[in-house]
């Protein structure tokens, strides 16, 4: 579990490297992501290894602002878009039409705040 | 200053996955990401399918392990090519990982091939390696209670194996139970009882094999 919390944060990492510096950023204040309720991502341990990371770095000290993002899904049958209960994944109206997930599997950054 | 950035953070992984996939489906090799907890019996189902297989489709198997090679050397025993990948200390594989190995691989001599992820419910679920399907080992000694508990491991999967089935009676295993479990978090995955001692339901998880290998050739040659 701690490799892919590492390689997690190496993504992140190298995103807002990359953005921070295509930006001639010298201080980044905030992160903000996106994270979906079945992306599987403990927060407490994101940021301890936030922390860790940023450490010496234009990013130190930067607050990661995290937004859940439900699990939803549209049936392939009705059409409806339903928040998906204890990872049921048939439709509750048609009872046989299945939901296909629309959103709640994201691990996104959505945007830095810097100076 | 607030900058938009909307990127996925597994983005790096996924390009390579990409890749892979595009190397896969010229070549016309079938490729299953194979998973399970540590003891599940993945190589033990990798022998069966060997056993079963042999003569009839040209099969290699790259095994991901933490430290060692003994899941390549069972794999070797039965004359199948085998790769191994030490991940020292990482609890999945990745797409750059398979990719750097399969370019050892003459992929166009080959029907199938099954990458043998490390043993984990968890985290190989999250790494796309640009394979065609997945498929995860659940063995009664484990619990009915596991996939709800890694549902994501489930709900990516295209086949589901409940192994060491001729152990249920003595497990506590709720068959039905796991099963209603499986095809809530995925309607319509398919689920085979297996026993690697017996031999039960090796037959139906060659079938699907089988039936992966001909739809990947037909898709090639459209």
């Amino acid at each position: 579990m701690e490799a892919e919390a590492a390689q997690w944060l190496r993504g992140l990492f190298s995103i807002h490297h990359r953005e921070a510096g295509n930006n001639h950023a010298t201080k980044v204040r905030e992160v903000g992501l996106l994270i979906g309720e079945m992306a599987g991502v403990e927060q407490e341990s994101l940021e301890f290894s936030w922390r860790v990371l940023t450490e010496g770095t234009p990013a130190e000290g930067a607050v990661l602002k995290v937004r859940r993002v439900p699990l939803v899904g549209r049936c392939a049958k009705c059409g409806r878009e339903f928040h998906i209960e204890h990872y049921d994944f048939w439709c509750p109206v048609c009872k046989d039409g299945v939901l296909k997930t629309i959103s709640g599997r994201e691990m996104q950054v959505e945007y830095l705040e810097v100076d | 200053m607030e900058i938009k950035v909307i990127k996925n953070i597994l983005g790096e992984n996924d390009r390579f996955a990409a890749e892979n996939r595009a190397m896969f489906a010229e070549k016309g090799v079938f490729v299953v990401n194979f998973m399970g907890s540590p003891g599940a019996g993945k190589t033990s189902v990798l022998e069966k399918t060997m056993e079963r297989l042999k003569g009839e489709l040209s099969m290699a198997v790259i095994e991901g392990d933490l430290f060692t090679s003994k899941d390549a050397e069972r794999i070797d025993r039965h004359g199948v090519p085998v790769i191994q990948i030490n991940t020292a200390g990482g609890c999945h594989l990745d797409a750059n990982m398979v990719q750097k190995t399969v370019r050892e691989m003459d992929l166009a001599a080959l029907d199938l091939l099954v990458v043998e992820n490390v043993g984990n419910l968890v985290c190989p679920a999250e790494f796309a390696l640009g394979e065609d399907a997945r498929a995860v080992v659940l063995s009664v000694t484990e619990g009915d209670d596991k996939p709800m508990k890694y549902p994501l491991m489930f709900k990516e999967s295209e086949i589901a194996l409940i192994n060491k089935i001729d152990l249920a009676p003595y497990c506590n295993f709720n068959c039905a139970s796991a099963k209603e479990d499986i095809s809530m978090l995925h309607p319509g995955i398919e689920i085979a009882e297996l026993s690697c001692t017996t031999g039960e339901g090796v037959d139906v998880w060659c079938d699907w094999l089988r039936r992966g290998v001909v739809a990947k050739k037909a898709e090639v040659r459209a």
